[in-house]
């Protein structure tokens, strides 16, 4: 009996050492491990045996029943592996080709000026307002300290829409004076208006018929320009980086006193000049101040009792400035290959 | 432009570097945007020693030119050059207009600057006729070494103000500039000589004056006889130059440059065609005068004349009339030297186009005190340079007011408005260097504003703005506002305009900018029934109307692309449209043309079509919690394709339309939305949550076979009337027309989702439900099951 084990382990061993796939394997396995196969009959040739003997003989073909088995199982998994290895290699693709184009929008060139422009001053507890596009003078200008008549009026070249009396606003300032009339002399303030504004003028590589301005109103007792300062300070470094620095010149607007222009230090040279900057090394982006007396009387505040700093700047040239473009006109062109860079979330 | 020549006359700036100066001026609040030097650097007068030919040119000469510091070979060309002449020689390193110079050789000569003519200096206009003169050769008694614009006396320094940026009048005479550079040195200021003789006989003997309109506050004149028209003398010649204004004889320019010194126009009539009258009146409507451009100008009511007592003779502060002009013939002229109301100085000359130095001036206002001393100071220069004689006395109209600005602040304000820490003494030494007089009382200060000083304003805003830019602004610190904390919140129509907007982006819809002030033509494309807003006076005819729809320049946005060889354009704008009496409304515009999406290598391709467009739209709806409240009716619009467009409808009100536009309009295959943002801002519920049924569903596809023109939507209504509550979802999962169901048919199917979220359903309740829908769709709708 014993024997007869050791032969056919033999056989079979003989046998498994030259399979070499899947295939032979299980012909294999149905000559050998099937109902009437050879390991089997072994086990069926116990039945003829002492029960002695079956104890004796009954492990040791288990025994060798397992170690057949886990043989056949043994190959089986490697072949089976083998050919799946087979079928990836045969799977394999070409990874340089281009990805699906999924789709997605990007926002125009302003709006993403815009846009972050409101996330900075939202952190600072400013609110976002608007208001009509087409205003009254009243708003535009009279209470803005620009009586019919003012010199600075000529700087500001208007479309009136009827008479002398509505017009499309030449500033997004007129929201700024709604929302001091809706403050009623007693609430503070705190807000920026972008939005499109309209001047009559000729359209080149730096002015538009149409621009986007963004402008700013803080109104509470103690507001001072060194906050103004510090406010534009923290703005240019938030939209340019770190690096750059403020100043701050005197100028004239008749709804702000004292005025100043804003400039950043050049972000294109290290301050000895080029054809970006003027006056030298600076940029001028911003213009402002504490807002005017009478602007506050007119529009019911108590110029003893509260005082505040507006700000202008336009939306168009923080862009061109940001991403050097140097034409204007390009963002009304909406060329798609232009815009679609703009499509990207900057963290600075 | 401000001549640093002329403001010396005033100053002391013997020692001051005048580029450093310029430096100081703009950190204290005037920009100098330009210093210009009339003079070239390295250009020294020199004296030719010794002058023989080039041995390798049949014109050249070689000289040897002391040049004061030593004695250099130079090589020129000009046939004028010889021995013993003093000339200008522009050293190496000197620029020239043209050229740069530099040390070199000529033809084996060496060659250490150049003897110049006066146009290649930039002194003379360069022709053939100039340059031909060959090189200039000055007096025998030139010093040889010294600067050679020095020497000529043309050396200016000129200081390009961004003067409107500025209010402070300062800034427009060159008295009041160096008052502003006084006020940075802390130095005084001197006016001009302004002493002259008079004869006995008194203006007032010859000549009435009488002003008869109170936009005429100030008028004083005074009477020069015996004048002797010509040139004017150098020094009143470069002045004026270089400040822009041309030489025209001596008494021309002495007006012009009183009115450089003081800042107050003067107008000189030639009394012998004036007569013994002037009346100062508003003109009469309709009345005429021809100006000293010899232009004839209609006037109106509203502008100031000066007149003989009957005939214009001027049209105050604007410009002299032909009839009294002075000419080389001049032999007395009456000064005018008034002040003019300058809201009426204004309208004139721009309503005449006729902005000039002095209406320029006039419309800033003046200071009466320099009305006054300008007149003196025109009857100093006549007398000195024209011989005049100045008659005694003056004529004179004063309804000025003469009231003393004074403004009272404390410290504490200025500091507040600034954001400093001055202290009160650091308030009176800016207030010393300004000049300005105060009174001083613990912290409180009044004080009282020159009269010069128009520009300042009564409140203490203005005083922080002198204080401030002299003290600097550069001294100001970065704070930020000491405020409570609060929420920054968004309006909430912008707020919502932008949830649009970026989830049109998300879409995968760019944002487009276009221009609200369009053309007329296309303006109707849409909202035919809203009137468009004219814009009266456009600068273009492509920019003549406030748009009141946005598709027109959608479109134009598209051609712009496609011309560029864009293939998929996917845009949306959101934009403010204009209509009827000033109405405006917040528009969403979408225009889709070629693949939404493409991905051509991999076949993967969604073509736009009117469903792309109508699954953004409800997309769109659904996001901003508006499902089953809106709804899709065939559109009449005619901009459209009647067939492929539809308007879009919520809670049964028209909010916009969408579809194919119309091949007449456009051939491509474009397909465009709009709507109106405002009208989708209605209230809407809040999100709840609901459980998914965590049971097994049973799905039911089913067809039907019906005619084209039958709707969709009215097979649905059927199929989820009949469905109840069991079916849950209607999906549409093929339309197909073609062969085996008969021309003029389409079939549609559906698949049906039918759940119950507390139990399982059994087979028979579903088949129940579903085989009660295929009845009421094919009794009711007259339609056939298709059998599969």
């Amino acid at each position: 009996m014993k024997e007869k084990i050791t032969l056919l382990q033999n056989e079979i061993e003989e046998k498994l050492k030259n399979v070499t796939n899947l295939e032979t394997l299980n012909e294999l396995k149905v000559n050998y491990l099937s109902k009437k196969g050879p390991v089997s009959e072994l086990t069926n040739s116990l039945r003829d045996l002492s029960i002695e003997e079956k104890k004796e003989f009954g492990k040791i073909i288990t025994d060798f029943k397992n170690d057949v088995y886990s043989k056949f199982e043994e190959l089986k998994n490697k072949f089976e592996l083998e050919e799946l290895n087979k079928k990836l290699e045969s799977e394999k693709i070409d990874i340089s080709m281009p990805g699906m184009d999924i789709p997605s929008g990007s926002p125009s060139i302003v709006e993403k000026v815009v846009e972050e422009a409101e996330e900075f001053f939202i952190s600072l507890g400013y609110d976002v307002l608007e208001g009509p596009e087409i205003e009254l003078d009243k708003y535009n200008f009279e209470m803005l300290n620009l009586p019919k008549d003012h010199p600075a009026r000529d700087a500001q070249d208007t479309y009136y829409l009827k008479d002398e009396e509505i017009l499309l606003r030449s500033q997004t300032s007129p929201v700024q004076v709604r929302t001091m009339l809706k403050g009623e002399g007693k609430e503070p303030i705190r807000m920026i208006c972008p939005g499109k504004t309209y001047r009559r003028e000729d359209i080149n590589a730096t002015h538009e018929q149409e621009f986007t301005q963004i402008e700013g109103l803080v109104i509470d007792k103690k507001i001072s320009l060194s906050d103004l300062k510090g406010t534009f300070d923290a703005f240019i470094k938030h939209t340019f980086g770190k690096e750059v620095e403020a100043r701050f010149r005197p100028s004239y607007y008749p709804f702000t006193e004292p005025s100043v222009e804003m400039d950043m230090s050049c972000i294109y040279c290290d301050g000895s000049g080029c054809s970006m900057c003027k006056p030298k090394g600076w940029i001028t982006i911003c213009g402002g101040g504490m807002v005017h007396p009478n602007v506050l009387k007119m529009c019911g505040y108590d110029p003893e009792e509260w005082q505040g700093f507006a700000f202008g700047m336009a939306a168009e040239r923080i862009a061109m400035l940001k991403y050097n473009m140097t034409d204007m006109r390009s963002m009304h062109e909406n060329d798609l290959r232009e815009t679609k860079n703009f499509d990207r979330k900057e963290v600075k | 432009m401000i001549s640093m020549n002329f403001v010396k006359d005033y100053i002391d700036l013997e020692n001051e570097n005048l580029e450093e100066l310029a430096d100081k001026v703009t950190k204290a609040g005037i920009n100098v945007e330009h210093v210009i030097k009339t003079n070239i650097d390295n250009v020294v007068v020199g004296k030719v020693l010794s002058c023989i030919d080039h041995p390798d040119s049949d014109h050249l000469h070689v000289c040897q030119v002391d040049v004061g510091t030593d004695t250099r070979q130079i090589v020129c060309g000009a046939p004028n050059v010889r021995e013993g002449i003093k000339v200008l020689v522009a050293l190496p390193g000197a620029k020239l207009p043209k050229m740069e110079i530099k040390k070199g050789s000529i033809r084996g000569e060496e060659s250490n600057g150049m003897i110049c003519a006066l146009c290649e200096l930039g002194l003379e206009e360069e022709n053939e006729e100039n340059y031909n003169k060959g090189i200039h050769i000055l007096d025998d008694d030139a010093p040889v070494g010294v600067d050679a614009f020095n020497y000529l006396g043309i050396g200016d320094t000129l200081y390009d103000l961004d003067i409107h940026k500025h209010k402070n009048n300062d800034c427009r005479y060159h008295i009041g500039f160096a008052y502003e550079i006084g006020t940075i040195l802390g130095k005084k200021v001197k006016l001009p000589e302004a002493n002259y003789s008079e004869v006995k006989e008194n203006i007032n003997d010859v000549f009435n004056l009488k002003v008869d309109t109170e936009n005429c506050t100030y008028y004083k004149s005074k009477v020069v006889t015996d004048l002797e028209v010509g040139e004017s003398p150098e020094f009143i010649k470069n002045r004026l130059a270089a400040c822009g204004m041309r030489s025209i004889n001596n008494i021309v320019d002495i007006s012009n440059y009183v009115m450089l010194e003081y800042g107050q126009p003067l107008h000189f009539f030639d009394k012998d065609k004036l007569g013994n009258n002037i009346l100062v009146r508003m003109a009469n409507e309709g009345e005429k005068v021809i100006t000293l451009d010899e232009q004839e100008r209609d006037l109106t009511k509203d502008d100031i004349v000066i007149t003989d007592g009957n005939k214009v003779v001027a049209i105050g502060g604007i410009m002299g009339a032909l009839n009294t002009d002075v000419d080389n013939n001049t032999k007395t002229v009456l000064i005018e030297s008034a002040i003019f109301n300058p809201a009426n100085i204004r309208k004139t000359a721009r309503r005449l186009n006729l902005r000039s130095e002095a209406s320029l001036r006039y419309e800033k206002g003046l200071d009466f005190e320099y009305t006054d001393a300008a007149l003196d100071r025109a009857c100093y220069l006549l007398e000195k340079y024209a011989k005049g004689k100045v008659l005694s006395g003056k004529a004179e109209y004063d309804n000025v007011d003469k009231r003393e600005k004074k403004i009272g602040f404390t410290t504490e304000k200025v500091n507040s408005l600034l954001g400093l820490e001055l202290t009160s003494i650091d308030i009176e030494t800016e207030l010393n260097k300004l000049d300005f007089k105060y009174e001083k009382n613990d912290n409180k200060f009044i004080v009282t504003i020159p009269r010069r000083r128009l520009d300042i304003e009564e409140n203490v805003n203005d005083i922080a703005e002198e204080i401030g830019r002299l003290y600097g602004y550069h001294n100001l610190k970065n704070t930020l506002p000491e405020l409570p904390t609060k929420e920054g919140k968004y309006e909430h129509a912008i707020l919502f305009r932008k949830n649009i907007s970026k989830r049109m982006r998300s879409l995968g819809l760019n944002e487009t900018r276009t221009y609200t002030l369009v053309d007329e033509k296309t303006s109707n494309m849409f909202y035919k029934d809203r009137e468009t807003i004219l814009v009266p006076n456009p600068m273009s005819k492509d920019r003549s109307v406030l748009r009141k729809t946005m598709i027109p320049s959608m479109i134009d946005a598209f051609k712009y692309n496609k011309s560029r060889g864009l293939k998929d354009i996917n845009i949306y704008e959101t934009s403010k449209v204009f209509y009827n009496d000033f109405e405006e409304e917040n528009h969403l515009a979408v225009l889709l043309y070629g693949n939404y999406i493409s991905s051509l290598w991999q076949g993967k391709v969604i073509k736009n079509d009117f469903y792309v467009l109508k699954g953004i739209i409800t997309n769109l709806f659904d996001y901003l919690g508006l499902k089953n409240r809106y709804s899709f009716v065939e559109s009449t619009e005619e901009s459209l394709h009647p067939g492929i467009s539809a308007d879009i409808y919520l809670d049964r009100k028209k909010v916009g339309f969408f579809g194919r536009i119309h091949p007449i309009i456009e051939k491509s295959e474009v397909y465009v939305m709009e709507l109106s943002i405002n009208d989708l801002d209605v209230k809407t519920k809040d999100i709840k949550y609901k459980p998914a049924s965590k049971l097994p569903n049973i799905k039911k596809d089913i067809a039907f076979v019906m005619p084209l023109s039958m709707k969709n939507e009215d097979v649905i209504k059927v199929i989820k009337h009949a469905g109840g509550r069991l079916l849950t979802d209607i999906s549409v999962f093929d339309l197909y027309v073609g062969e085996n169901i008969g021309e003029g048919n389409k079939s549609i199917a559906y698949s049906l989702t039918f759940e119950d979220l507390n139990r399982t359903l059994t087979d028979e309740e579903v088949m129940s439900v579903f085989n009660n829908i295929i009845n009421e769709v094919e009794t009711k709708l007259n339609i056939k099951l298709r059998s599969i």
